[in-house]
């Protein structure tokens, strides 16, 4: 709850440790808090590439592939955006990690009023396969994957992922996508939802059971504890909500008629690397282990690739500070260690000026040059979960398996996640810890350096991503131009087609890549699901 | 005596989603006595407005964090003064960079706080400027 607690005496001398988890820690671990704990390797840990996967789902970890760099991109106009992903992929970056505008990630047109303002600000403004055509023109979309930062309508963007690989001469076999499509974590903490809890869940079911009949390289799901933990929750509650919110996709995936093992193994997470570093370490060695458990126990998978809880542990903007911009560098590279420590598959870093507003092109490259510095220089790839076998930190993780299930066993006695979300129950409980994190920091209970201790010198200025409305003129322009030009009997027709599958519970995706096709707008394949499953209304939370 | 308690509407305009800051604030002044009112997210400015008039608020405090400040304020301080609202305290708080606090001001924002203002900050300023 609220900060991690440091308790001092008067000569500065810690006395005692309280996580954010609610774990204490002690002055000196030894084997005997291994012997109380009950430790056990083979149960416990196993060897890496071994069941539960404590220790890391591949058996070489970064001996065999570095983690994947995905640095979240995206602004303006598709040409200013094309132009920031060929820059970052020329320096090195690995994958792609598409940042929409709010009015695309809400399903509005850009000359919608409820857009103005908004286009083309915290990403990449899309109204239609036009402007995919234009943001991934000369891409390998068969070799480099993309993460779609898209929750309430990524059923929509992934049908036009297809549909502008299509038309690049890429399958929907070969390539690899990743939307996140996660929106119980819009509605618990990010906010960009739309429809109401069942009908939005069903779209998640809709994207999930499309992969995989169709696209075999897809993620379909990207399972986000890292916004509730933005949100307020705990590291043990990050995790634990996320394993509830992944099992609800499941159990909608189920009904449909699948056998566990055809699906889940393309799951991934989305975690968060912000905070007490040993924590951290602790939170994801323990995930692994659950999350195995929780698929071979409750879901009764076979195979071992079911069980792998893999994911880009990322992100880490909520320890940024605005004060004293440049000291975020240092701190994202140790967010950035966290995240080695335990083992990602794929990463990215708040950049230095992100809680300003978007990144530089100056400052995106400090975060990439960071991950590589962490992997080529420092011997992040020399041995697999090198904390291993550490007093502290088996104890430590033992520990936070137990708060994670607690976490999760509160959740079950409130009536399930779904419950849970519906009557804002999840929604209160972070508020309340977000609201007391802050005042830790406001009254200097925990230490935020620059912030509320060593607080002089040089503030030093940053040089800021600037917002243009020049953007959102072309791209309106664009678009007022893309309804003159297309073919606006396909338009209604296979609009027509949509509403008739979204009305007789059909799977939406092949319905959404034919009006993709037909250059149908966001917002009108967006107004077709909104006419028929209405809004979602936000319980109170006081 | 007994002095009335301060009215206070929290709104997110826009589509901006992130509302940690704005309830963390709404929880800081209702502990310090106040009376707080949260829109929810995804409200339109004709809305918010609305919602003043309909709870009777002695101030609007707006939450953006989408850089989309600057023309969603104009907009509420436009309509603001088309309704006769004049007496409301409309501040704006979330991520405000620094040279936009006197074009907020400029264009009728009472105060401006952006992230990481102290709580006692933003309700000192709430409890006297409703107090002129």
């Amino acid at each position: 709850m609220g900060v991690a607690k440091y308790i001092k005496d008067e000569k500065d001398r810690i006395q005692d440790v309280i996580l954010q988890s609610g774990i204490h820690l002690k002055p000196l671990y030894t084997p005997a808090d291994l012997k109380e704990i009950g430790f056990d390797y083979g149960k416990d840990l196993g060897d890496s590439g071994e069941y539960p996967f404590t220790r890391g789902i591949h058996k070489l970890g970064y001996r065999s592939r570095e983690w994947t760099t995905r640095q979240y991109t995206g602004f303006g106009t598709p040409q200013e955006t094309n132009q920031r992903f060929k820059l970052m992929i020329s320096q090195g970056q690995t994958g792609l990690n598409v940042a929409f505008d709010l009015p695309t990630q809400m399903g509005y047109d850009s000359d919608d009023p409820m857009a103005e303002g908004e286009v083309g600000r915290v990403g990449m403004a899309v109204d239609s396969l036009r402007d995919f055509e234009i943001a991934f023109s000369d891409m390998a979309l068969d070799k480099i994957g993309s993460g779609l930062t898209i929750n309430a309508i990524a059923s929509i963007i992934l049908a036009m992922y297809q549909a502008v690989a299509e038309k690049y001469g890429f399958s929907k076999q070969e390539i690899s996508a990743t939307p996140q499509n996660d929106i119980l974590k819009e509605i618990i903490g990010r906010g960009a939802w739309i429809f109401p809890l069942e009908p939005a869940v069903r779209l998640i079911g809709d994207v999930i059971e499309y992969s995989i009949k169709e696209m075999p390289r897809a993620n379909p799901v990207s399972v986000c504890g890292f916004h509730i933990r933005q949100s307020g929750a705990t590291p043990a509650q990050e995790i634990a909500y996320a394993i509830l919110i992944a099992n609800v996709y499941i159990d909608n995936v189920l009904e449909r008629g699948y056998n566990i093992d055809e699906f889940v193994a393309r799951f991934s997470f989305n975690l968060d690397i912000f905070g007490n570093l040993w924590e951290q370490v602790a939170k994801f060695r323990a995930a692994r282990k659950l999350w195995a458990r929780n698929i071979r126990e409750k879901y009764g998978a076979k195979n071992d690739r079911s069980m792998f809880l893999r994911g880009i542990f990322g992100g880490g903007q909520g320890g940024l500070t605005k004060e004293q911009p440049e000291n975020n560098i240092a701190r994202s590279a140790y967010h950035a260690l966290a995240a080695a420590l335990s083992g990602a598959q794929t990463t990215a870093l708040g950049s230095y000026d992100e809680a300003y507003t978007i990144p530089t092109p100056h400052s995106a490259l400090i975060s990439l040059r960071t991950l590589q510095i962490l992997m080529d220089e420092v011997g992040l790839r020399d041995t697999v979960d090198p904390l291993a076998g550490s007093y502290f930190i088996e104890t430590l993780t033992k520990q936070m398996e137990e708060k994670i299930v607690e976490e999760m066993v509160k959740i079950d006695k409130v009536g399930g996640m779904l419950d849970a979300i519906s009557t804002g129950y999840i929604q209160k409980e972070l508020v309340s810890q977000a609201y007391e994190y802050e005042k830790g920091i406001q009254s200097g209970e925990l230490t935020k350096i620059g912030v509320n201790k060593y607080t002089g010198g040089e503030q030093g200025q940053v040089e800021l991503h600037e917002y243009s409305d020049k953007s959102a003129i072309e791209q309106i322009k664009s678009l007022k131009e893309l309804r003159r030009a297309r073919n606006s009997k396909e338009v209604t027709r296979t609009l027509k087609a949509l509403e008739k599958a979204a009305k007789d519970k059909v799977n939406v995706m092949p319905y959404l890549v034919d009006c993709c096709k037909a250059y149908a707008t966001i917002g009108e394949m967006t107004n077709v699901f909104r006419d028929i499953f209405g809004e979602f209304v936000e319980p109170s939370i006081f | 005596m007994t002095t009335k308690r301060i009215r206070v509407l929290i709104a997110k305009p826009g589509l901006d989603g992130h509302d940690r800051g704005a309830k963390v604030l709404a929880y800081a002044l209702r502990d310090a006595g106040m009376e707080v009112i949260y829109s929810g997210l995804h409200q339109t400015v004709p809305g918010i407005v609305k919602m003043a008039i309909e709870e009777d608020v002695d101030v609007i405090g707006l939450s953006i964090m989408s850089g989309a400040h600057i023309p969603i304020s104009k907009k509420l301080m436009d309509l603001i003064r088309k309704e006769g609202l004049d007496r409301v305290t409309v501040v704006v708080g979330g991520v405000i960079p620094v040279k936009d606090i006197p074009v907020l001001k400029q264009i009728g924002v009472a105060g401006v706080f952006p992230g990481g203002t102290p709580f006692e900050d933003s309700i000192k300023f709430i409890k006297e400027d409703t107090s002129k």
